[in-house]
């Protein structure tokens, strides 16, 4: 079978519910939810308003949904959703939105507008319309196992080298461990010391943990690209590796997207309250620091700030842990302006990495970020997101700003204190 | 038909025809909302939906700062006409009689002279929305007739109710007739555009909320 | 006031009785000046009138020799009343004249030579003298008329055997002018209110090529109608009149908006009750039904039996009586803010219309969405593209 507007349109009437069904009932066109993307900001780009990305999602809701809507859809005076509409959209529901979720926290009447660009993208790739990189990525998470195409070969190569140079061993596939770590492809590639760090302060912290040979891969391509039944196998996987392993609680790394979709959609996606418990590394290393676990020693000297990756913070609720565990490393530690929370995003979250045709957007958008830094000038920047951190490296290179980007997790390992 | 018999229709049958289509229109409304349902969600809470749902309908009244910096004058104007609706509908004393006749109980008003001033003030804020929105990039893009006709059935009560306070042009009961009627349309077209914002707005700040805090978040 | 030391204790009744015994040739041979003078009425009283009215039509002073010169001079008109489905309460309120009055003096002035209540005569004599009166006077004669006209049945209301309307129609024929008195010959009045049983109409739907001066009123202020007589016999012409036939100096003005109690409606002070404290301390009776806003009349200022008082003053709020179908305002104590038919029930038969046709849609939109979930179509890689 293939893509088909009836497929998108018949997608989006199953994502309409009470929810969507109140939130378009209250738009007012305030617009207000452009001041609060950085795409807008970034280009004036009224098309960019959060709220507008909404609209193939809008028209069925109304056409399909309200008696008024059904009555001008009868006399053909309801707008439609047809090819032409989702061409258009297509940029505008993916190149221009990470679902970072600020637009949802400044709506004056509360809609989660970022909940229905979500779901707006689920007809867009059920028609044929998602981007074509995008579409990549995900073939490759379901055949290979990565959107990169890590091979668990290459996990494996990658844990020798940890091992070697920690002299600790990296469980794999043991059972009965406490703990098991999901790692993104990015983080297996590009930042394997983030294994270490997790060696070592596990070690330190006497907890057992695991990886999963069949279930390592915590990026979840299916989220992106907005295609809940392609999300819902790959967190099958996760969910049977983790039953296999009768592990207790299953830990996101530091990855944004890969939070929300194990986290928080996972359950909802398969169908079935998880037997085991979901939490994001940081939440377990404050969990340890909260039972004296950590033992930390030595400051950071230069000038810290954090930036607040969006599905972790805003969208996943992990907001106090990292400036806890900050810290404990750091007396030099400054907020961004407009932080927590309302903190802005990266601009290369929710697919718009994956996808080459939004590099230029996402080159520009940065600006934002720029900006917050401006304010404060920082000598390094924490982040807990590995796609945050490998964006707001590029875009700094961009911009010729030298800020480097450091790990909270690697940072807390530096700071172990050595018995 | 004399003035009287038109003052007299319009606070009397077409008094009903508006309640009625207001009434119905509303509930209707609600119940193609409700009933859709949602799903219940399996992931393991990290905060309450019902008690931040509720908080939210309440918190988002007030913005966050960088948003005040940003979106000044919608803030500004907004709340300016929207608190001076509220005063001139539910404080100015022959509405809450009218008020009262219908649910049973009044309240205390406001002195005459406030509501009459406030009603100005918010004649001005509301123009001064309209200018923005045909002039501001994001709100031109967005804006649809159903705004403009919204618009315009909104200020009318105003601007009717204050000639017929003052009794500027027609005799007295015309305007009262006309101002009354004026508000009959704004009834009839409730249901059907977004003034219905006015009762699902506590609908959707709470799913905004609860959604949220369902994740550990204050929104 | 005025002094007419001959003619103590006598009421204006008598005057007309006397005029009309006179020789029906010498009443127009004597002014009105001569008239007065013979009755004993002093320069001084008649100049001290034609400035009170002067002033109470809102003319210059500059007008008031031209006032007295006119009726000086003028001719006593023939004045037919014709009273039709009324209650006299139009005539009582003018004749009310405990002292001799401004309003006794206009009584000299016309001849009024036809009307129920105050002629002496009865029977065929009656509607001999108005025949007489309108065939001599044709053309020239003012018809006053008050009570509503039944155009339902013409029995309904018949004198002498004459239809109220026939009897209209026929004497408007010769009518310089028509005086419309009281809210039933100007707008139908209380033989108008809801059902209307005998399809009562106001003289200005029936005659419309006549002048007519509308002088509403559940009765009309007496001066209010003496002025308008005044004004006709002094100019020969018709006051301006408003949009509905009233005359502007009397009905230009709100009772709201010359209201003593105004000041209480703008501080939001209002009765509740009839016996509250804000009743006893005189505050606004917007919430007992005051139709004040919505009424042009002359009470508030002019007021009633020589300006002791009107309705507001006494504590009751106005009734509108000035004003077409006041009767079906949907009641006195019915604030006029507030809606006339029981919206509290038609909101909730209207809820319970509406829920049921709310469970109805809700069911439809929850099969719609079922059905799409039903017909889920699985998307694999294989179906991201077209």
């Amino acid at each position: 079978m293939s893509a088909s507007l009836d497929k998108g349109i018949n997608a989006l009437k199953e994502q309409v519910d009470s929810s969507v069904a109140a939130f378009f009932s209250s738009c007012v066109n305030c617009g207000m939810c452009a001041e609060a993307c950085l795409f807008y900001t970034e280009t004036g780009a009224p098309e960019r308003t959060p709220i507008n990305k909404t609209e193939p999602l809008r028209r069925i809701w109304k056409s399909e949904y309200t008696l008024f809507g059904r009555l001008g859809k009868m006399f053909g005076l309801t707008a439609k959703v047809d090819d032409k509409l989702l061409t258009d959209w297509e940029t505008l529901v993916y190149d221009s939105c990470t679902l970072c979720g600020r637009c949802s926290m400044v709506c004056p009447v509360g809609i989660d507008i970022t909940l229905m660009i979500r779901k707006t993208r689920e007809g867009m790739a059920a028609a044929g319309h998602a981007p074509k990189d995008l579409i990549g990525a995900t073939k490759r998470a379901v055949t290979i196992g990565s959107p990169m195409g890590v091979k668990l070969p290459a996990l494996m190569a990658q844990i020798k080298h940890v091992e070697k140079d920690t002299g600790l061993k990296i469980p794999v596939d043991v059972v009965g461990a406490e703990y098991m770590l999901l790692l993104s492809s990015m983080e297996i590639m590009n930042f394997p010391e983030f294994i270490e760090a997790i060696a070592k302060i596990f070690d330190k912290a006497d907890a057992s943990w695991t990886i999963a040979s069949e279930a390592f891969e915590a990026t979840n391509s299916g989220v992106q690209i907005g295609v809940s039944d392609i999300a819902a196998e790959l967190v099958q996987r996760i969910v049977d590796a983790a039953e296999k392993l009768k592990v207790k609680t299953v830990i996101s790394p530091e990855c944004g997207h890969a939070y929300m979709a194990i986290r928080w959609d996972g359950p909802n996606l398969v169908g079935k309250a998880f037997n085991f418990k979901v939490r994001h590394i940081l939440e377990i290393l404050d969990e340890f620091r909260k039972d004296g676990r950590l033992k930390i020693s030595g400051k950071e000297e230069q000038r810290l700030t954090y930036h607040d990756p969006c599905q972790i913070s805003r969208r996943g609720g992990v907001i106090n842990e990292p400036r806890n565990l900050i810290k404990l490393f750091s007396d030099n530690f400054v907020e961004m302006p407009d932080t927590g929370k309302m903190n802005w995003c990266c601009g290369a979250g929710g697919g718009v990495s994956s996808n080459e045709r939004a590099d230029e957007i996402r080159l520009r958008v940065f600006q934002r970020k720029k900006d917050q830094l401006d304010e404060i000038k920082p000598d390094a920047i924490v982040s807990a997101c590995s796609n945050c951190r490998i964006h707001l490296e590029d875009g700094l290179e961009e911009y010729h700003v030298d800020i480097p980007l450091i790990s909270l997790t690697e940072t807390l390992a530096d700071h172990l204190t050595e018995d | 038909m004399s003035e009287i018999e038109f003052l007299n229709w319009v606070r009397g049958p077409g008094f009903q025809i508006a309640t009625i289509i207001f009434v119905a229109g509303v509930i209707i409304r609600f119940a193609e909302i409700l009933l859709l349902g949602r799903e219940t969600n399996l992931a393991e809470a990290k905060g309450s939906e019902m008690g931040s749902g509720l908080r939210t309908i309440a918190s988002r009244f007030i913005p966050d700062k960088s948003t005040i910096q940003r979106s000044t004058f919608t803030i500004v104007a907004g709340y300016i006409f929207h608190i001076g609706l509220f005063i001139t509908l539910f404080l100015f004393a022959p509405h809450i009689l009218m008020f009262k006749e219908v649910f049973g109980f009044g309240w205390p008003s406001l002195p005459t002279p406030v509501v009459d001033a406030m009603a100005v003030v918010t004649i001005i804020a509301l123009l001064a929305v309209l200018t923005y929105r045909m002039r501001n990039n994001v709100l031109k893009f967005l804006t649809t007739t159903e705004d403009y006709i919204v618009w315009l059935v909104t200020i009318a009560p105003l601007i009717t109710g204050y000639i017929a306070f003052h009794r500027i042009g027609l005799t007295a009961p015309t305007l009262l007739a006309i101002h009354i009627l004026s508000v009959e349309l704004l009834l009839v077209l409730f249901p059907f555009t977004k003034l219905m914002h006015t009762f699902t707005i506590v609908l959707s700040r709470w799913y905004g909320g609860a959604i949220s805090g369902y994740r550990g978040v204050e929104s | 006031m005025t002094e007419k030391t001959n003619n103590k204790g006598k009421s204006p009744a008598d005057f007309n009785q006397r005029e009309s015994i006179q020789s029906e040739s010498a009443q127009f041979d004597k002014t009105l000046g001569e008239t007065l003078r013979s009755q004993g009425i002093s320069r001084r009283s008649f100049l001290k009138f034609c400035a009170a009215t002067a002033s109470m039509m809102a003319m210059s002073p500059a007008m008031i020799p031209k006032i007295a010169h006119a009726l000086e001079n003028a001719r006593r008109p023939s004045v037919i009343w014709l009273s039709f489905q009324e209650c006299t309460g139009c005539t009582e309120s003018l004749t009310r004249a405990h002292t001799a009055t401004i309003e006794s003096l206009i009584f000299d002035s016309i001849s009024l030579d036809y009307h129920h209540t105050l002629q002496a005569a009865a029977g065929h004599a009656a509607e001999e003298a108005r025949e007489a009166a309108m065939k001599e006077n044709f053309g020239q004669y003012l018809l006053v008329v008050d009570g509503s006209i039944p155009m339902d049945n013409p029995g309904y209301s018949t004198i002498a055997g004459i239809s109220n309307y026939d009897m209209l129609m026929e004497t408007a024929k010769g009518a310089a002018a028509i005086i419309a008195v009281g809210t039933c010959a100007t707008y139908g009045g209380i033989p108008h209110a809801n059902p209307n049983p005998t399809g009562a109409v106001s003289v200005g739907d029936l005659i419309k090529d006549k002048p007519i001066i509308n002088v509403p009123g559940c009765p009309p202020i007496p001066v209010v109608i003496t002025g308008v007589l005044t004004h006709f016999l002094t100019f020969g012409s018709i006051p301006e009149l408003d949009h509905i036939g009233r005359p502007k100096v009397f009905y230009g003005q709100s009772i709201h908006d010359r209201c003593y109690r105004r000041p209480f409606y703008d501080k939001g002070l209002f009765a509740e009750t009839f016996d509250d404290e804000g009743a006893r301390k005189g505050w606004c009776l917007y919430k007992l039904g005051c139709k004040g806003p919505t009424t042009y009349n002359a009470c508030a200022t002019t007021k009633w039996n020589d300006g002791t008082s009107f309705p507001i003053e006494a504590g009751h709020p106005c009734l509108g009586c000035s004003e077409p179908d006041f009767w079906d305002g949907g009641g006195f104590y019915k604030a006029l803010s507030m809606p006339t038919e029981n919206i509290a029930q038609t909101a909730i038969y209207a809820a319970a219309g509406a829920a049921a046709a709310g469970v109805a849609l809700g069911a439809l939109n929850r099969n719609k969405k079922n059905n799409a979930v039903a017909t889920h179509d699985k998307t694999t890689i294989d179906d991201l593209e077209k």
